[in-house]
């Protein structure tokens, strides 16, 4: 470390467009040298540390483009990235309609850090930890991606490449992210594994979304956090349930399949067996919730 | 890079010359001569710099001065007005909430942030909102207690 006592930030520019073709045009301009700044939870501490040496930070505070929310009962949920993770926490329209996403939120850090951190902040950071992707993938929310080029549309699940890396380009911004309405009378869950009861990254994360039609699993989708390079869809898991009836023996053993299709390691926080047994834990009980709350 | 920056801290307009690459925490400090702000980790752990921005607790260490123009920030300073302690602060005192001190402003600010959003929380959402705050020692009790008494809670 160069800077163990004082930590102060090293020396940027400070750009502050208006407008997303502004924010885009100087991310083109200076591609490669230029870092989005959001909430900044992520990226000052990077700087600090002197992980991350931008020559410009373009701030994003002054796009009012992309401070939004908007829901309709057809389209479902869509908003701006410069929404905070203490927004999507507190929203009652998110805690009826996506509860997963609430949940997620309040484990994040503590209040001061949700009042500041974006969501999508979040995603951008691409850490296996994040945790607010699991509920956004089992949601099958897709972030609109605008560049130079034009835009693009991709699912959070295919959103991220390995541990900090998304597939962004150096000149494309995440301007909106859309969450399509999950099927009728679905029960959704999110569940975080820490050492502490707040202000820890997870040991393991798991979302869940579960839609019934007379006791037979419609829908079943499961998201494992920091069970893997990226946040992992457990696609074995939700094949041993999907169509089946939803009862203990079978939740059981999706649950024994989600733990042996993950591929977690072992880091100062758990070992990866230790994490593959609470994958098993962790997703025995959050299916089990998700399938009492359908209707 | 430096830029003319407004910022109003306390409800008084500052004006002054800053560095685009300096905290809120660093300036209010050392710009402002504002100390009660403290500098724990400087990396978004402990809480000890914790101020309001139009209302809501952040971390003044994580915050750039040059985004925090346009916006109130409140500081510990704030909390008492024309000589009378925020009764806040006076509960903290008559609950002997404090001992070295050094936590106090910014688990003053949380409670702040805290009784803006929810003037009636119950001991959860206490425990909840200094969650982020470390305080080496009083051991959290009678720092939730005379948060929620300030609240009107028992
Ligand atoms: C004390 C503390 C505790 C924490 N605890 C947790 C936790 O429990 N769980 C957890 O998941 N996280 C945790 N975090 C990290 C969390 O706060 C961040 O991941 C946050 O959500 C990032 O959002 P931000 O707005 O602060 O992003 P920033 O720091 O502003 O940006 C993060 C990255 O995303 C890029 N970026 C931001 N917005 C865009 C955009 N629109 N388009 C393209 N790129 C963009 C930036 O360039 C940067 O690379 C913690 C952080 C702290 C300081
Ligand atoms: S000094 Fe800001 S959180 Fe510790
Ligand atoms: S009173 Fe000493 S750290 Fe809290």
């Amino acid at each position: 470390m160069q800077y163990p006592y004082l930590k102060r930030l090293p020396g940027f520019e400070y750009l502050a467009p208006e407008t997303v073709g502004e924010a885009v045009e100087l991310l083109a301009r200076h591609k490669g040298q230029a870092r989005v700044l959001a909430g900044g939870t992520d990226l000052l501490l990077d700087m600090k540390r002197r992980q991350e040496l931008p020559q410009y930070v373009i701030g994003l505070k002054n796009v009012r483009s992309l401070d939004f929310l908007n829901y309709d009962e057809s389209g479902g949920l869509s908003f701006g990235p410069l929404v905070t993770v203490h927004f999507v926490e507190t929203s009652p329209l998110i805690k009826e309609k996506f509860p997963v996403l609430s949940q997620a939120a309040a484990t994040l850090g503590s209040v001061q850090v949700r009042n500041l951190a974006t969501v999508v902040g979040n995603l951008c950071s691409a850490l296996p930890s994040a945790d607010m992707a699991p509920g956004l993938i089992v949601l099958g929310a897709r972030l609109k991606i605008t560049g130079t080029n034009g835009q693009r549309l991709v699912a959070v699940e295919d959103f991220f490449r390995a541990p900090g890396e998304s597939i962004l380009a150096p000149d494309e911004l995440v301007t909106e992210v859309r969450v399509p309405n999950p099927p009728a009378g679905s029960g959704m869950v999110y569940l975080k594994h820490m050492t502490r009861s707040a202000m820890d990254l997870s040991m393991v994360g798991v979302a869940a979304l579960v839609a019934l039609k007379n006791g037979t699993c419609d829908e079943v989708r499961i998201c494992l956090g920091t069970s893997g390079p990226t946040p992992l869809r457990a696609v074995k898991a939700e094949e041993v349930l999907k169509g089946k009836r939803f009862e203990a023996n079978l939740i059981e053993k999706a649950a024994a399949a989600a733990s042996r299709e993950c591929h977690p390691r072992s880091s100062l926080r758990a070992t990866a067996a230790y994490r593959r047994d609470m994958v098993k834990v962790l997703t025995r009980r959050a299916l089990t919730r998700a399938g009492e709350q359908a209707a | 890079m430096k830029l003319m920056m407004q910022l109003n801290i306390n409800g008084v307009l500052h004006e002054s010359e800053i560095n685009v690459r300096r905290t809120l925490l660093e300036v209010l400090r050392e710009t402002f001569g504002l100390m009660g702000t403290k500098k724990g980790c400087n990396e978004g752990e402990c809480g000890a710099c914790t101020v309001l921005l139009d209302g809501k607790s952040v971390l003044a260490c994580l915050v750039l001065a040059v985004e925090a123009q346009g916006k109130r920030i409140d500081t510990v300073e704030g909390l008492a007005e024309n000589g009378e302690l925020h009764p806040l602060q006076e509960s903290f005192i008559r609950h002997g909430a404090l001992q070295c001190g050094f936590c106090t402003p910014g688990m003053l600010m949380a409670a702040r942030g805290l009784l803006n959003e929810n003037p009636k929380p119950g001991e959860p959402e206490v425990r909840q909102a200094i969650a982020g705050n470390l305080c080496r020692c009083t051991g959290y009790d009678k720092i939730v207690k005379a948060i929620l008494d300030a609240a009107g809670r028992p």
